[in-house]
This record gives structure tokens, C-alpha cells and sequence, in this order.
């Protein structure tokens, strides 16, 4: 789709969590200066800035109402379809202001996908929720390019094995683990670059959860993953980079064997062994 | 005695009973070791007084219907009564006017010979009266003192109390349903009289429909034919009226829903749910006096000249728009209960708000959606003043929407206010019709009710 500007890696800000990693695959894909969410007069966020790279996985923990989830949504401007919700600060998708005016928000969320906490396939069918996206954007209007794009999505997520031989039953009728599945694959099938992931595995069990995980892993490299999570053994399992979240702000930001071997900071420590959250 | 002392008796003791039994009841609340006993004295107080006012009631209610008859049977064993007539009308009016006179709603016999039944009715309505009342207090003595004295510390009152209320709950609900098979009785009783007169085939699928109340003799079946009443009724209600309510409701939904403001669906909703309160016999004017004639001229000033004032289309239409709310407000209901999950999702694939309604949030409410019409259709083909007002009386079997046309409802009413006896075919068609009408709507409404069903079932 849209091949990125390339744009000069951003320079890191003066808050403390953010690290300029000197690997090229970690170059910043989303970087979010000062950025605050209110709802209504209550701030959710407080002044966060991070960088988020470019082929890793990045998973923000923290404990329930410390606002991951709520910067997570402010990253494709989910937000803005909550009544009194507020964003200030910047949010640069390659280098580009994603709250600026005129900014569409359409294409801001083909390119940022988002795989919700509960798996919320649309009540059609699994061929039909892939094509969705595709349809939308345009990105095809045959029907042999929509049957690849369906195929290669269900293949990515690793679902075509499981589905191939009945397309068009309906998504709802899937099970827990194969709807988040399907969820993936459909946030894959409009190709974006980066994936959004809500605590994707907490509505599941074991099993379906280690399916996913293997399949975050597989994508890796391919996406720009963040993913909220509330199970520290998940965050450690499929991230790279681990921000930890409490009330409203970063408390630490880094790659994930730091977090968990060696924090910095004693309340990411006492969060990590447990101690609260 | 009337029913209302009885009553009030019934209650007076009533409140007896509550109040002994709520002082009982803290007396041993004061006397128990932690002060606690199974249940509140309110739940005693109520147990006590529910054992003695339900059972006098139900006493009083068999009574009040049974004593009028006990009253007539004990006056005919009456000497007096051998006076009377075998049989008959004559014998029921003067039995009649001695009653009348007893109870003093009538100044005197008409008929001299029923002066005699006057004192024996008398008396028997005042022995019967008596009896009535000392069976009544008898029976709410000894409900008063069976239950008095079942009251302990550690007596079960609140299950019993809640027990009772649970079967007051199930009474109520109960009575919806027997009125409803009440009704199916009736009238599958008339209906059968009616097609010993005339065949169902000739009825349901004849298309010539002009009754004649005042005929005599052996009925024509093919006057009968009822064709043209259900295909006016369709086409004015099923067709015509939600080609304007479907549309319109829908729209109305989805704005409401998605896009309105709060301030305005503050407004705006409450408006057009009054819209659904109006009076259908207002629309009913508004259809006949404003919207026909604005139809009919619409329909000449294009050279349509067999346009009548009384027109389907105008009837049609004032339905649609009365329907709107319906429609709008089960649309609106499942819209909202579509998850905001898969709004979100779909709007996180980059869909716009368009998309997202037309594509994820219809379809997914289209179950509620058709329930909907579904309901909105009974109705509106159950609909009865618009097109009485609007629609005409003539049965024609056309489909053409500016020619008067007539519906099942209308025929209803013109059979049974019409001029011919009861008995008469003519009016019995009027059952046979609204059974049709009954069976359709039911249909209607069950088939809406299972969709609705499966549609929450698809949720939660």
C-alpha cells in the first residue's frame, strides 16, 4: 500500500524511557511525544512519550485503568469514537501527525490495524469478513485478487487449514480461538503496517492463547505489533520491547529482558514480581 | 347485601387480622433471645390478613354469581309461583318484574299477577343475603384463626407471603391469555355457524363481495367472495404502507442512532413516540380530509382520471406514516443492541461510519429490523379507522392505488353496525373475517417473536 516516507529516524525525546535502540529493525514507526487523553475532565494519559519500532513486537503492561488500553486506542484514533474523549500532543506515524487536521482517518486505520479484547467477527461470513477491508478500501475489485487476498490472509493467520472447505459459514459460528484468528486475518487481509492488539487473548483459553502467541510471533517482522496485555508471562513470552504502564504514564520503557531481568525502576519491579497489580 | 359491603367487610377484617397479627408477631420479636424471628412482623401481619380477605373474597365472588339463581329457584318452589305460566317469555318477565320490584329498582308490577312473587322474592333474596353474609364472616373467621394461630417465632410467613404474591403475579398473567383464547372461542364458534352457511371455498377464493344484510332464504355463496377484502387489506397495509413506513422508520432508526446528537434524540424520540400515541381515528380525518383529496388531485392534474377521493394510496399512506414509529423504534432498539464491539471493529478496519451502518450494523440488526415490520404489518392490516375514514367501501380487486378499495377491518364494521339480523350470513361473514384477521396477525406476530428470539440468542 502506501510505502512509507522514509523519514529520519526521530530523534529521542528528553523523557527518560525512551531508548534509542541502535538496531535498524527497531527504527521508531510510532512516536508519541507529550501525548495526554482526557475523558471528559478526568485524564486517562499523562503526558506519554515512546517510540515504537518498526518490526518488533512492543507490549505495554501495566495494571487494570493505568491507560494502556486507552494510549493503545489513541494510536489509530479508536478513541475518537468515545463522546468526550480528548487527544493532546503528537502522535508521528512515520514521521506524519496522525491528529492533525485533515488527517483521514480512514486510511489511518488501514494502515493501523486493531484486534480487539473480545473476538467481534462481523455476523457474516468467514469469507465475507475477510473481505471487508478489501472491499472498502478499494484494494480489489476482482473476484480472483479478493479469493488470493482471502486465501493469503486465512494462511498468515493460520486458519486456512481449519476453514478452507467452509468459507461462507458464518465467523460467529467459529470457536473463541478461531474468531480472534479470524480477527487477525482480518485485520491482515487490508495489509497494514502496523497491528494493534487489545489483550487479544483474555476472552481465551490456554490453548487458543498459545495459538495466537505462536502466530504474533510468526508475524513479527512483517508488522509493527504492539499488544496490551495483562499477563506478564505473555509480555515476556512474544514481546521485545516492554513498556510498563501505571497511572496514566510510562514508569518504564525498554526491551523486554531488561524489564523483566533487571528494571530500573522499583515499581516496575514490584509490579513484575508481583507485589500489586 | 351488595357486593361492595361485602367487600369492604372482607377487607375491614382484613386489616384486623394485620394488625393482631403484626403486634403478635414484635411481641415475639421482643420476647425472642436475639430478638430475631424467621420472618418481619410485616410478612405475619400480611400472612393473617392475606387467609382471611382471600378466601371471604373468592366466597363473596362464587356467591354474588350463584345466589341470584338459588334466589329464583327457591321462589319457584314458591306456591305462589305454581300460578305462573309453563314457559316462556311471558314466565321470564313476570319472574322479571317481581325481582325488579323486590329489589326495589321498579315502583310496581306492570302485570298484576306477578304481584303475588313479589314477597317471596323478597324473602328469598333477604335469607339468601344473610346467608351470604354469615358464610362470609364465618369463612373469614375461621382463615383469621387458622392462621392466627400458626404464627410462631420461628413461623415461615416471608416464604408464604412471597408465595402467594408469586401466585397474585401468575393470576395476572394468566388473565391476558384466557382472554385471548376467550376470544379465539367466540369466535371460531360464530365462524363455524357462518360456513354452514356458506363454503370456505366460495369465501376465501371467491373475488365478488357484496353481502346483502337484508336477503332472505337460502344464502348466495358467490356473494361471499372475500378476494377483494384481502387484497385491499394488503395492498393498503402490507404494500402501500411500508413502502412509506419501512423506509422512512428505518431511516429515522439509523439517524437516531448513529448520527443524532444527544440533545436532538432527546427531542426527537419522545416525538415520535407520540406519533404512535395519536388517536388512529385522527389520522383517520387527516386521511379522509387533507391527504385524499391532496391525492386525488395529484392524481388528475396527471391525467390519471379515474382517481376517486376515496383511494387506496391516500388510506396507504396516512398508515405508513402512523406505522412510522413502529418501525423506527424496533430498528432503533436493535441497532442499539448490535455489540459496540463490532462497530468498533469495523470502523478499526478503516470503514466509515457509512460503511460501518450500511455494511456491519443493518445486517446485523436486519433480524430485529424485519420483527419489526413484521409487527408493524399486523397492525397496520388490523387497522380499522383510516380506512373506514379514507379508504372507501367498495370492494374492487384492482391495483390500481387511486381507486377506492375496501379491507377486511371495514367490512367488519359495516357487517356488524349493518342493518341485518344476527344470525344472517351477512353478519356472521363479519367472524369469519375477523378470524381470517386473527389467524394472520398471529401468524405475523409469532413468526416476529422466533426471529426476535434467535436474533438474541445470536448475542448473548
Amino acid at each position: 500500500m502506501n510505502a512509507p516516507a522514509p523519514t529520519p529516524a526521530p530523534t529521542p525525546t528528553s523523557t527518560p524511557p525512551a531508548s534509542p535502540f541502535p538496531d535498524p529493525v527497531a527504527e521508531a514507526k510510532i512516536s508519541a511525544k507529550d501525548v495526554s487523553v482526557f475523558y471528559g475532565a478526568k485524564r486517562a494519559i499523562d503526558a506519554v512519550s515512546i517510540d515504537i519500532p518498526k518490526s518488533y513486537v512492543t507490549a505495554f503492561i501495566g495494571p487494570s485503568g493505568c491507560g494502556k488500553s486507552t494510549f493503545l486506542r489513541s494510536l489509530n484514533r479508536m478513541n475518537d469514537t468515545i463522546a468526550g474523549a480528548r487527544v493532546e500532543g503528537e502522535i508521528l506515524l512515520d514521521g506524519e501527525d496522525i491528529y492533525r487536521s485533515g488527517m483521514d482517518v480512514v486510511q489511518l486505520r488501514a494502515r493501523v490495524g486493531m484486534v480487539f479484547q473480545k473476538p467481534n467477527p462481523f455476523p457474516k461470513s468467514i469469507y465475507d469478513n475477510i473481505a471487508y477491508g478489501p472491499k472498502i478500501h478499494g484494494i480489489t475489485g476482482s473476484k480472483s485478487e479478493l479469493d488470493g487476498i482471502v486465501e493469503s490472509s486465512l494462511q498468515r493467520a493460520g486458519l486456512w487449514d481449519e476453514v478452507k472447505d467452509r468459507l461462507s459459514d458464518s465467523g460467529t459460528a467459529l470457536s473463541g480461538g478461531q474468531q480472534q484468528r479470524l480477527c487477525i486475518a482480518r485485520a491482515i487481509a487490508v495489509d497494514p503496517e502496523v497491528i494493534l492488539m487489545d489483550e487479544p487473548c483474555s476472552a481465551l483459553d490456554p490453548i487458543a492463547t498459545a495459538r495466537i502467541e505462536e502466530l504474533i510471533d510468526e508475524l513479527r517482522g512483517r508488522y509493527a505489533i504492539v499488544i496490551v496485555t495483562h499477563s506478564m508471562q505473555q509480555a515476556a513470552r512474544v514481546s521485545q520491547r516492554t513498556a510498563f504502564f501505571h497511572l496514566g504514564k510510562i514508569v518504564e520503557y525498554g526491551t523486554t529482558s531488561d524489564i523483566f531481568t533487571n528494571p530500573r525502576e522499583e515499581r516496575t519491579k514490584d509490579y513484575i514480581t508481583g507485589r500489586y497489580g | 347485601m351488595s357486593p361492595a359491603i361485602l367487600l369492604l367487610l372482607a377487607f375491614g377484617l382484613g386489616l384486623v387480622g394485620w394488625l393482631a397479627a403484626r403486634s403478635r408477631a414484635w411481641a415475639f420479636r421482643r420476647s425472642a433471645p436475639l430478638g430475631r424471628i424467621h420472618s418481619l412482623p410485616g410478612f405475619h401481619a400480611w400472612y393473617v390478613a392475606l387467609w382471611i380477605a382471600v378466601p371471604a373474597l373468592l366466597f363473596a365472588l362464587v356467591w354474588n354469581a350463584l345466589s341470584p339463581e338459588l334466589v329464583t329457584q327457591s321462589v319457584l318452589s314458591d306456591p305462589a309461583a305454581a300460578a305462573l305460566p309453563a314457559f316462556g317469555f311471558e314466565r321470564d318477565s313476570m319472574l322479571a318484574e317481581a325481582q325488579a320490584v323486590a329489589l326495589g329498582n321498579a315502583p310496581a308490577v306492570f302485570n298484576p299477577d306477578a304481584q303475588g312473587l313479589v314477597e317471596p322474592y323478597r324473602a328469598a333474596i333477604f335469607r339468601y343475603e344473610v346467608i351470604g353474609l354469615v358464610a362470609t364472616l364465618v369463612i373469614a373467621l375461621a382463615g383469621g384463626i387458622f392462621s392466627f394461630l400458626r404464627l410462631k417465632p420461628d413461623f415461615t410467613a416471608r416464604t408464604r407471603v412471597e408465595r402467594a404474591v408469586m401466585g397474585l403475579l401468575l393470576v395476572a398473567s394468566l388473565v391476558a391469555i384466557l382472554t385471548t383464547l376467550g376470544i379465539i372461542v367466540s369466535l371460531v364458534f360464530e365462524t363455524v355457524r357462518f360456513f354452514t352457511m356458506v363454503s370456505p371455498v366460495d369465501f376465501l377464493f371467491g373475488t365478488h363481495w357484496a353481502p346483502d344484510p337484508m336477503s332472505s332464504g337460502a344464502p348466495d355463496g358467490k356473494q361471499f367472495g372475500a378476494i377483494p377484502l384481502f387484497w385491499g387489506t394488503i395492498y393498503i397495509g402490507a404494500i402501500i404502507a411500508m413502502i412509506v413506513a419501512i423506509p422512512l422508520g428505518l431511516m429515522s432508526a439509523i439517524y437516531l442512532t448513529q448520527y443524532a446528537s444527544n440533545t436532538v434524540r432527546q427531542v426527537m424520540k419522545p416525538l415520535l413516540e407520540i406519533l404512535a400515541g395519536v388517536p388512529t381515528v385522527v389520522y383517520g380525518y387527516f386521511a379522509a380530509l387533507t391527504v385524499a383529496p391532496a391525492v386525488r388531485d395529484a392524481a388528475q392534474a396527471i391525467g390519471i382520471s379515474s382517481a376517486s377521493t376515496e383511494s387506496a394510496l391516500a388510506a396507504g399512506l396516512v398508515m405508513g406514516v402512523m406505522i412510522i414509529p413502529f418501525v423506527s423504534s424496533m430498528a432503533d432498539d436493535s441497532i442499539a443492541a448490535v455489540p459496540q464491539a463490532m462497530r468498533d471493529g469495523s470502523l478499526a478496519m478503516g470503514a466509515t461510519k457509512a460503511e460501518t451502518i450500511s455494511k456491519v450494523l443493518v445486517p446485523a440488526a436486519l433480524p430485529g429490523i424485519v420483527a419489526g415490520v413484521m409487527l408493524a404489518i399486523s397492525r397496520a392490516i388490523g387497522e380499522t379507522m383510516i380506512v373506514v375514514m379514507a379508504a372507501g367501501a367498495s370492494a374492487n380487486l384492482t391495483a390500481n392505488p387511486f381507486q377506492s378499495m375496501t379491507t377486511v377491518t371495514f367490512q367488519i364494521v359495516a357487517m356488524l353496525t349493518g342493518e341485518g339480523s344476527f344470525d344472517h350470513p351477512a353478519t356472521l361473514s363479519a367472524f369469519a373475517l375477523g378470524m381470517v384477521l386473527f389467524l394472520v396477525t398471529l401468524t405475523l406476530n409469532f413468526i416476529a417473536l422466533r426471529v426476535v428470539k434467535r436474533y438474541r440468542e445470536a448475542y448473548e
